[in-house]
């Protein structure tokens, strides 16, 4: 058994994903407390010069080109042959459409803990702690990290990207590949649609959520982001009915913007929209939900009905802008 | 075509959260319960398979508070067949136990397709799809947005960052985690409810002492300490819009 960290680095189609360098910077943290190093495991095929700045101490690079791309199985199995020869202390991963699934079919078949929704980690007296945030962000859950050998699925929030980067390459050794799958196959990549707008280059954003109750209701926030000079956004339930096309999510499986105003409307600010706004330079939430998470990161908020302010809000602009 | 659809009861987000006396777990008292809103989603996926391609839908929870209605609503959409896992079920559960659970009673059920929610929130211990998937030795793919069978495969969209899709191929039997199904959940009126309440069955299963390991201890629950609320606009509508007219000017959006 070690003391090592291990992260899996998660990439899709050439580039790194942030979460990776948000992996490392936590994986820094347990390891100076468990007195191991930190190891990046990087899993392609041709993936020579990627994942150069990961702020790992060496960095094993299994490549196969039946790693080429992410097939669940493989990866999984590729991975359980390399855990459980290494057995380090703990092993993180992006609780993403990539770690998400490896995670938890690796805790099955190597029998080993797993922690996920995990947002930070700290150590206490020789201890490893997860903190976990629950229930949409409502709720914190803190305990010690489960050993000897223990499993952790990422979401971003408690380090910065930066923290987990280095300036020059870390130390690399290839590991041979036990990648073997043969259940799932890929048949293609479907590239996401190009819309009239690319909101993640929008200066004012106008978003709707749930609480915009029927595709009619749209208008209004149409109407008031025309008034203001931006566009209407949304999070994944709009999109998912059809109001709105895919083009305009906002989150986790849509885009990361950064407008100079985010307009939220009757959106609570789950996770997985909240951390793609977070670059926003001015977020302002309409919720009649005092409690709900988002204004947690709202600068300003009111808990209006929504539909009593985007009309009187819309007049008020066109007014302003005479 | 059976296909199997293992949900989970969670906290209602709207309801205020409390945490009990232990300080480590949310006070079970207080909270209301329903239906994982992924877990909708694969209830709604697993009966649009079987309007096109014909065969069976099994849903699955467990005994907690309201579980009836839940399963009573999953019949009036077009389940065939309701169990209820019963007993054990207290504050403890966790995903590992549930899935090792759910395992032993779906094995005999012998499904080409098992259909989760892709997560709830309240997944600390990892959502249940992987976690099935191993205990019953099926392949698992999550983050589905679409799903077609044909020839003992499932054709699936698995959705990663930005709006890229993969298209992969799963032999069956499988399970997948479900992020949306290829419709918005039906919506079914109250009356059809009443009624499958009346022609429906729920069978009961009981199932053996829970094991937990898997999951992680909790020390310590609490809500989280926030750095900076919003500063909150108070009036009338239109005091708040005149006061928000003068945030865009001071912001230079206006
Ligand atoms: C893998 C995965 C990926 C995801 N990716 C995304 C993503 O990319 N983007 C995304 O947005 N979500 C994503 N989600 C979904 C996410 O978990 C939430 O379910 C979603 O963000 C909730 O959307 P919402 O805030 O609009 O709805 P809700 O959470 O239902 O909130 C609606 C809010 O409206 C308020 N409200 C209701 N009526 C009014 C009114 N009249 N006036 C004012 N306020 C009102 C309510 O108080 C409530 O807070 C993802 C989930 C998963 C599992």
């Amino acid at each position: 058994m070690s003391q090592d960290i291990y992260v899996v680095i998660e990439h899709l189609r050439g580039q790194v994903a942030d979460i990776s360098y948000v992996l490392c910077a936590a994986a820094r943290q347990l390891a100076a407390a468990s007195g191991g190093q930190v190891v990046g495991v990087l899993l392609g095929h041709n993936v020579q010069g990627l994942a150069q700045d990961v702020a790992v101490d060496r960095l094993l690079v299994m490549d196969d080109p039946q790693l080429a791309d992410f097939i669940p199985d493989r990866y999984q199995q590729a991975l359980a042959g390399l855990l459980s020869a290494q057995a380090p202390r703990v092993t993180l991963f992006g609780d993403t459409s990539i770690g998400a699934e490896l995670a938890g079919g690796l805790s099955v078949q190597l029998g080993w803990p797993l922690v996920s929704y995990c947002r930070s980690v700290r150590a206490d007296d020789g201890r490893l702690l997860y903190i976990s945030q629950l229930c949409g962000g409502k709720v914190m859950a803190e305990g010690e990290i489960p050993a000897p050998h223990a499993l952790l699925a990422m979401v971003p929030g408690g380090f910065q990207a930066e923290q987990g980067k280095r300036t020059s390459p870390p130390p690399v050794e290839t590991v041979a590949s036990a990648a073997v799958g043969g259940r799932i196959t890929l048949k293609q990549y479907i590239e996401p649609e190009s819309g009239d707008v690319d909101i993640s280059k929008e200066a004012i954003l106008v978003s709707v959520g749930r609480g915009i109750q029927n595709a009619d209701n749209i208008e209004m926030v149409q109407e008031l982001a025309a008034a203001l000079g931006g566009v209407v956004s949304a999070s994944r339930p709009v999109v998912d009915q059809g109001w709105l096309p895919t083009t305009r999510l906002v989150g986790k499986s849509g885009k990361r913007v950064k407008p100079r105003l985010y307009l939220a409307l009757g959106i609570s600010g789950a996770p997985e929209h909240a951390e793609a706004i977070t670059d926003s330079q001015t977020i302002i939430a309409v919720n009649t939900d005092a409690s709900a998470p988002i204004f947690d990161i709202a600068r300003y908020g009111t808990t209006l009905d929504l539909f009593d302010l985007v009309p009187a809000l819309t007049e008020k602009v066109r007014q302003a802008k005479q | 075509m059976h296909i199997v659809v293992p949900v989970k009861l969670v906290p209602d987000l709207v309801e205020e959260l409390v945490i009990d006396a232990s300080g480590c777990a949310l006070d079970p008292d207080t909270l209301r319960l329903q239906l994982n809103e992924f877990d909708g989603h694969a209830i709604e996926q697993a009966i649009l398979l079987k309007e096109r391609g014909g065969g069976q839908v099994t849903v699955i929870a467990p005994d907690l508070e309201g579980v009836d209605d839940v399963l009573y609503t999953a019949a009036a959409k077009g389940a065939d067949r309701l169990i209820k896992l019963c007993d054990h079920f207290g504050q403890a559960v966790n995903n590992h136990a549930m899935a090792r659970a759910v395992a032993e009673v779906i094995k005999p059920l012998q499904p080409d397709l098992v259909l989760t929610g892709v997560q709830s929130h309240s997944d600390l211990d990892g959502s249940i799809g992987p976690l099935l998937a191993g205990y019953l030795a099926m392949p698992y793919v999550g983050y589905i947005a679409g799903v077609t069978l044909s020839d003992g495969r499932a054709t699936v969209r698995k959705e990663y960052p930005g709006g890229l899709v993969a298209e992969l191929e799963v032999t069956l039997p499988a399970v997948l985690g479900i992020q949306a199904a290829d419709q918005p959940p039906r919506y079914v009126a109250f009356s059809r409810i009443r009624q499958a309440m009346k022609s429906a069955t729920i069978e009961e299963q009981t199932v053996a002492a829970l094991d937990t390991s898997g999951g992680p201890a909790v020390a310590r629950m609490y809500k989280p300490e926030v750095a900076a609320r919003a500063t909150m606009l108070d009036g009338k509508p239109d005091e708040v819009a005149d006061q928000l007219v003068a945030l865009f000017r001071e912001l230079g959006v206006l």
